[in-house]
């Protein structure tokens, strides 16, 4: 008997040991894989086919943007570096604005970081601006440091409109205030007129910090310095500015009880494919690996050949409008 | 059978030692039950002791000089360790025994890596470059666009169903054909029930359907629906390729001796090499339908050990300046490593421009890519291609 349970001992000893070797090998064959790129692999710039960047996207002519983007010390490494990396130098200008002043370079804005002083910050900014850069653009883009913005469809979006009228545009909420008011996470643009007024109402006290929700209250100042809200829409009514990242709106959804982030909007929200232009202007809770993946899907990932559905040149100049409907 | 002398212990002392710990030597010659290991000279007249013989010639000398004592093993914990010597002996044996045979076998013991050849011509196949382009006319080109068409061979099970809902509503839009080959039916989807679930076996199948269907394709693309395909740059890079030939395209890696086209960042097969392919799948001897060796490999390894015997051998798909264009990893995990390794050019020390494939990636990102591919660009920036590829009927999401 003993011998035999010893063999059988033996036995399962030795199927067991070649198993668990024969898995262990097949695992280090299967999943073992070099890294991917490592580091000396050529980065070169790629070369694309004749690329024809036209002259309202790239020159500092006709519309010129200044673009301050609101940050604090905390963020400066996580967030706004990637955001110097992007998308920051495709503005005319461009100010990171924060509570103090340091080489990154930064702002220093005199006012205390939190939420509860967001607004503070933005008539700060604001009125820094103003005083400093007035005539280095022709509009101001206030953006998060978790915002995405493709400067270059900002420019055309702008392009219909007259920056010596006083305009602001972004993602038209409806409640609280009479003519709406912008989103702030997903970025807004006022023209140097509108600029010129929202200073002016600080200075002469028309306009107050009378909440500290920094949209709202920029929204309530416009109105009361009679800034109008202009439509942000391509001409296929699909928008540009959002306040939330590719993935809420793109995604075709069973029908379910509608996001307070659409309740709010002023036109008729879209989901699915109609919800967002080809030329996007802005997504919002967009973070570094994010960012750069924007950066890689808009300025480089592309179908060869492939010819656009949505061609706006090909068709009849669009009408221009100054008045939101 | 085999030989355990170049194993660095004696195995023998392995087997042999202390064996009066758990049989005692007594009257009767204890019965070595290692004797099935095999003839080889190390074992001893032990080995060939069988009961009943009333003398013994009992080799002492491996045994350890410890007093007899008719005492049967005294408690049971003892007895379970000398079992338990017994169990990780076996173990050891078993596993040297598997050491061994995977030695003996095709592939040998070395690591996987990226096939590193950047000098050997042959093994990589790279997108045509601006200049190659300029050289032809747009006529040509553009009947080199009419001409490429690819027939999409897409891998799908139902529990991968909503993988398989997102490849019907996304990217396989933009195969000239899309067929969907699944291991059992699903009667949310259409599809080609193979009726299958051995994934080679599967494999094979599909690859025959899709042969023997071809009409006028002449390109292939398997797979599976967990993988998300831009079909414009497949053509462009196989545009001037002459499908005739036989083109086995990819992201190659290496296992052993064998290059091998990983199968979750694409396959492309030219209508030659598929041709080759299913004609090898016949014969038994060198592409069996279940795996002979002991233990079965991937069936993107299979695939490549078949396409080899007919000649076909596997090609690196990359852009004019190296890239790859197949990944096995998503868009947001290759950004993530550029950071670490690119920190001040993320993007453009990623990916390719022109990329074919990205894996890992979710519906919803699939979803958000089929617009960030096809839709998102900034305005004013105009690439001249020297074709056009149009956008597919009845689609709005590209």
């Amino acid at each position: 008997m003993r011998v035999n349970t010893s063999r059988l001992f033996f036995n399962t000893g030795l199927i067991i040991g070649f198993l668990s070797s024969f898995f262990l090998l097949d695992s280090n064959f299967s999943t073992q894989q070099a890294t991917y790129w490592n580091a000396k692999h050529d980065v070169r710039h790629h070369g694309h086919t004749v690329e024809n960047k036209s002259s309202a996207a790239n020159s500092s002519g006709s519309t010129r943007i200044l673009c301050w983007i609101m940050t604090g010390p905390n963020y400066l490494e996580s967030r706004t570096k990637h955001i110097r990396n992007t998308w920051a130098k495709r503005c005319n200008k461009v100010l990171y604005m924060s509570s103090v002043k340091t080489d990154f370079p930064t702002v220093g804005l005199n006012v205390s970081e939190g939420r509860e002083n967001l607004y503070w910050k933005t008539i700060r900014a604001f009125q820094y601006i103003h005083r400093h850069h007035l005539d280095e653009a022709d509009w101001f883009l206030k953006a998060d440091d978790d915002t995405f913005v493709v400067v270059e469809n900002l420019r055309y979006t702008l392009s219909r409109y007259d920056p010596l009228k006083p305009l602001y545009l972004g993602r038209r909420f409806t409640p609280f205030i009479r003519q709406g008011y912008m989103s702030g996470g997903a970025g807004y643009v006022l023209s140097k007129e509108a600029l010129r007024r929202f200073v002016e109402g600080f200075d002469t006290g028309k306009c107050t910090h009378f909440t500290t929700i920094e949209d709202i209250a920029v929204g309530q100042c416009m109105e009361t310095m009679k800034v109008e809200p202009a439509d942000s829409r391509d001409i296929k009514g699909r928008q540009t500015f959002h306040p939330y990242p590719p993935d809420h709106y793109l995604v075709r959804q069973a029908s379910r009880p509608r996001p307070w982030y659409l309740i709010y909007d002023h036109y008729p929200p879209v989901e699915g494919p109609g919800c967002c232009s080809d030329f996007v202007v802005s997504f919002h809770y967009i973070y570094a690996v994010q960012l750069y993946a924007l950066e890689y899907l808009t300025y480089h990932l592309r179908p060869y050949g492939y010819k656009y559905r949505f061609n706006p040149d090909e068709k009849t100049e669009f009408q221009t409008t100054t008045k939101s409907t | 059978m085999f030989d355990l002398h170049f194993l660095p212990l004696n195995v023998d002392n392995l087997i042999h030692a202390r064996p009066e710990a758990c049989f005692p030597p007594s009257a009767k010659c204890p019965v070595s039950e290692y004797s099935t290991i095999g003839d080889h000279e190390g074992e001893t007249e032990m080995a060939r002791q069988s009961y009943g013989t009333s003398t013994c010639s009992y080799d002492t000398s491996l045994l350890q000089a410890t007093p007899v004592s008719m005492e049967p093993p005294p408690v049971s914990a003892a007895k379970m360790l000398c079992e338990g010597g017994h169990f990780m002996k076996g173990m050891v044996m078993g596993g040297l025994f598997c050491l061994f045979l995977s030695l003996l076998g095709s592939f040998r013991l070395s690591t996987e890596s990226k096939t590193d050849d950047s000098n050997h011509h042959h093994h990589h196949v790279k997108a045509p470059s601006k200049d190659e382009l300029t050289r032809l006319s747009d006529v040509h080109m553009q009947e080199f666009g009419n001409q490429v068409q690819v027939s999409c061979i897409i891998m799908v099970q139902p529990k991968i169903l909503v993988y398989w809902a997102t490849a019907v509503d996304t990217w396989s839009k933009h195969c000239d054909k899309a067929v969907f080959y699944t291991s059992e039916s699903s009667k949310a989807l259409e599809a080609v029930d193979l009726n299958e679930n051995d994934d080679w076996a599967r494999l094979r199948k599909a690859l025959k359907h899709a042969y023997e269907n071809a009409g006028d394709l002449r390109w292939f693309f398997v797979a599976q629906a967990t993988t998300f395909a831009i079909i414009e740059n497949l053509k462009y890079l196989v545009l001037a390729k002459d499908p005739n030939e036989p083109f086995y395209l990819g992201n190659v890696m290496k296992s052993g001796e064998l290059e091998y086209v990983v199968y979750d960042s694409g396959i492309v097969l030219s209508y030659e090499a598929l041709k080759r392919l299913v004609h090898v799948l016949k014969d038994e001897d060198k592409c069996p339908e279940r795996g002979r060796a002991l233990w079965q490999l991937s069936e993107d390894k299979q695939l490549a050990v078949c396409l080899k015997y007919t000649g076909v051998f596997a090609e690196n798909g990359e852009d004019a300046h190296g890239k790859g264009l197949f990944n096995s990893k998503s868009v947001d995990s290759l950004i993530a490593d550029s950071m670490k390794a690119n920190p001040r050019n993320v993007v453009e020390g990623c990916c390719a421009d022109m990329a074919v494939t990205f894996n890992g990636m979710s519906p919803n990102q699939m979803q958000v890519m089929m617009f960030g591919v096809y839709r998102l660009r900034p305005y004013g920036h105009d690439f001249h291609d020297s074709i056009v590829f149009n956008p597919p009927d009845g689609s709005d999401n590209d």
